[in-house]
């Protein structure tokens, strides 16, 4: 139980917090329309379904204004930035965004299907209204016109007998925008599933952008004051005395005609913050579009991998940090996520690009018929984004695991590593790291095998063998590695990698791995980062929780991972 | 847009639309609206369609991911061949099947987007796609040799004890090397 509140308590307690504003906010604007003496009339009208209608409007105001800002990448790595006084804790929560803004999403849905309930109820109440099937006071109340004449105020938006419900939807400004922002929503949402989105992420990022009808149509939800509240009047209108006796109103003195007038309409304050700061984040992302890039070296690696170095002015970096690549020439509109695999010392950044779609099949294919010592085509480049990564030289003892194409951050890791340790960089905290490498097979993964064998030379000139301890899993082995491991079994390095660390077959025992760490490390805080499939983060996170002990003085496990 | 499969999105489409049809159904039927009867043909439309629509098809490329429980809806929507496995017919059905709900305002939503699902579905079709049920493997498990089976009754044959232990004079006549030496204390 108190492993858990180590590794969740943070997100636990934001969530409640979160939740909590939800409730109030219902309850409170429940209370408001239920109970508030301006809206008598109006729920004379309406019964219940005004308030069920105007409390979930307010927690949509909260979370509408909310949804914005998990995805501006810009300011959030803004934000971890000067969060570094603040501990590792509260940066942990910013991987969350994701999480948090579907969470969001989903509340959002919740409460559209709660407000059109609701509205779909008081349309047609309002409709019976007016043809007076309920009752006289209902009746006065529908047939007060908007008169100037007259001086009186309406209170129901239906003005003729031939309006039907439906008719009051599509020629109320509320009506028609709420309309064509809930069909928004259920587009976004359909084509956002776990499914379209991991196949087809072109539909699922092209129809996400309905999201600019959602929030413009949202803004002006309100603007045609459908909400009417009574206003007092002078001499004032007594409702408990008048409501029986509605035919005398105006002929009384205590009964003059109640006067009504429209809500503020209160969204546009809600949202108005977010949007802005959203059109900075997209103007900041398309300000480095238009940045130059160009390219220091391309090589084509085995196994048809790209390697990119390229040279932006002004651009600095840090370990296992991402950029988003763009290229018109291939797709004026994706941008797509690659980790950097060049450390922040080196005077260039590098990209490892794997053919693994559309877009990455077709770069690969222009860069092989270009001229020898030509530029490459032209690349714009947003970023660079934080990750968890950057955390790794805060803990004295680092577990670093990478699957398959998640050992890419490490490759930028470990390079850094080098470079600190020539230079003797005292920033550098760890003091012992422990690296996995999971694949199913080596090939398109020879350059990163490369980097080993050159830090495992550079390792034993300074003495520092301990300081890696690395291990490499080969999952997808078969009876020919068997047969050939059985050869070889004496050579001093390993037939497939080369290295003098030999590799093993089949996935990593984790109980045995991290009772290892905790030996060998009895008393340190460890940091364990995963870049790698969802089935291994959860494993590992419920190891983390399993060997962290509450004690301070004995090791504690932290869990973070890498998401895209 | 790559290799896209109309039909998933249109799948999850005409899932979300079956269900907001519903939902407007049972308002317009609960709350007694003028109209009502189009609002429980809603009902029973939109039931209909999550129904048809709850089995998820076998993808042409890639791993199909069923959705919990789908085998019964599976086999049910297998059984009417061509009528559910060519979506030419399914976009017209939802076609047809929406226009009801236009009629009353707590339907009109989910006629709306099941019309959309129905422009999707047909995009699918012109497309060339269709219906393919997810069914389970049926491989037979791999064949492990028989005789693994059956252990043997009897231990190796053996020398006579006599002859088994080799005494150290007559190391030239014995059956085999002693692997120890056999002479006490050493």
């Amino acid at each position: 139980m108190s492993n858990w509140i180590i590794n969740h308590g943070l997100s636990a307690f934001i969530l409640v917090v979160w939740m909590g504003i939800n409730i109030f906010l219902f309850v409170y604007y429940y209370l408001f329309y239920d109970q508030g003496p301006q809206f008598e009339y109006t729920r004379e009208l309406l019964g219940s379904a005004l308030p069920w209608a105007r409390a979930p409007a307010a927690v949509l105001n909260f979370n509408c204004m909310l949804i914005l800002l998990p995805v501006c990448r810009n300011l959030l790595s803004l934000l971890r930035g000067s969060f570094i006084c603040c501990g590792r804790t509260m940066r942990k929560q910013l991987d969350k965004n994701l999480t948090f803004h579907k969470l969001v999403a989903y509340m959002i849905a919740l409460m559209t299907a709660v407000h059109t309930v609701a509205h779909l109820l008081n349309a047609e109440w309002y409709t019976n209204s007016f043809q007076g099937l309920y009752g006289p006071l209902a009746s006065k109340l529908s047939m007060l016109d908007d008169s100037v004449e007259l001086n009186t105020t309406y209170l129901n938006p239906v003005r003729s007998n031939s309006t039907t419900p439906t008719l009051l939807v599509f020629t109320t400004i509320a009506g028609l925008t709420g309309v064509v922002i809930t069909l928004a929503l259920i587009l976004m949402i359909t084509s956002s599933m776990e499914v379209i989105r991991r196949s087809y992420f072109e539909v699922f990022w092209y129809t996400h952008h309905l999201f600019i009808i959602f929030f413009a149509g949202l803004v002006f939800h309100g603007a045609g004051r459908i909400v009417r509240s009574q206003q007092v009047t002078d001499p004032p209108h007594n409702n408990s005395f008048c409501e029986d006796q509605p035919e005398s109103w105006g002929n009384l003195t205590g009964c003059p005609i109640p006067q009504f007038a429209g809500g503020f309409p209160q969204t546009w304050m809600w949202v108005i913050g977010p949007m802005i700061i959203y059109l900075c984040e997209r103007l900041l992302r398309f300000i480095r579009y238009m940045q130059p890039v160009s390219y220091r070296k391309i090589v084509i690696r085995p196994s048809k991998v790209l390697e990119l170095q390229l040279v932006k002015p002004g651009f600095k970096m840090a370990v296992g940090q991402y950029v988003f690549l763009n290229c018109p020439a291939i797709s004026q509109l994706e941008w797509h996520p690659f980790t950097m695999t060049s450390a922040p010392e080196e005077d260039f950044f590098s990209v490892h690009i794997r053919s693994v779609g559309d877009w990455t099949e077709n770069l690969i294919k222009m860069v092989e018929n270009l001229p020898e010592g030509g530029q490459g085509p032209k690349m714009a480049v947003d970023g660079p984004f934080g990750t968890a990564s950057e955390d790794v030289f805060d803990y004295e003892v680092s577990m670093l695991v990478g699957a398959g194409i998640g050992v890419t951050p490490f490759a930028s890791i470990l390079k850094s590593i080098w470079y600190k340790f020539k230079d003797s960089d005292p920033k550098l905290r760890t003091k012992r790291i422990y690296f996995y490498w999971l694949c199913r097979e080596t090939y398109a993964f020879e350059w990163f095998a490369d980097l080993l064998q050159v830090l495992e030379r550079e390792m034993e000139e300074r003495g520092m063998r301990d300081f890696l301890t690395y291990k490499l899993y080969l999952t997808g082995w078969d009876q020919s590695h068997v047969n050939h491991a059985m050869v070889h079994f004496d050579k001093d390095t390993d037939i497939i990698t080369g290295l003098k660390q030999k590799t093993s077959y089949g996935r990593p025992n984790w109980d045995k791995e991290f009772e290892q760490v905790k030996q060998e490390n009895p008393s340190s805080v460890v940091g364990t980062f995963l870049c790698g499939p969802q089935a291994l983060a959860k494993d590992l996170e419920k190891k983390c929780v399993k060997y962290s002990d509450v004690d301070p003085r004995k090791t504690k496990f932290y869990f973070n991972k890498e998401n895209f | 847009m790559g290799k896209i499969e109309w039909a998933m999105w249109a799948n999850e489409q005409a899932l979300a639309a079956g269900l907001i049809y519903v939902t407007g159904g049972i308002v317009g039927v609960a709350g007694q609206f003028r109209g009502w009867q189009f609002a429980a043909f809603g009902i029973a439309a939109g039931v209909f369609v999550c129904l048809l629509e709850y089995p998820r098809s076998k993808r042409g490329k890639g791993t199909s991911v069923e959705r919990t429980g789908q085998y019964c809806f599976t086999v049910c929507v297998k059984a009417f061949g061509p009528l559910t496995r060519n979506y030419y017919v399914r976009a017209f059905l939802h076609a047809a099947l929406c226009v009801p709900g236009g009629f009353m305002l707590a339907t009109v939503l989910g006629c709306v987007c099941l019309g959309i699902a129905s422009l999707i579905y047909l995009s699918a079709a012109i497309h060339g796609e269709h219906w393919e049920p997810i069914l389970p493997r049926t491989e037979p498990p791999k064949r492990v040799g028989d005789s693994i089976k059956e252990p043997p009754q009897n231990p190796p044959p053996r020398p006579p004890p006599e002859l088994r232990r080799k005494k150290a004079d007559k190391l030239e006549t014995a059956a085999y090397d002693n692997p120890m030496s056999v002479t006490v204390n050493e």
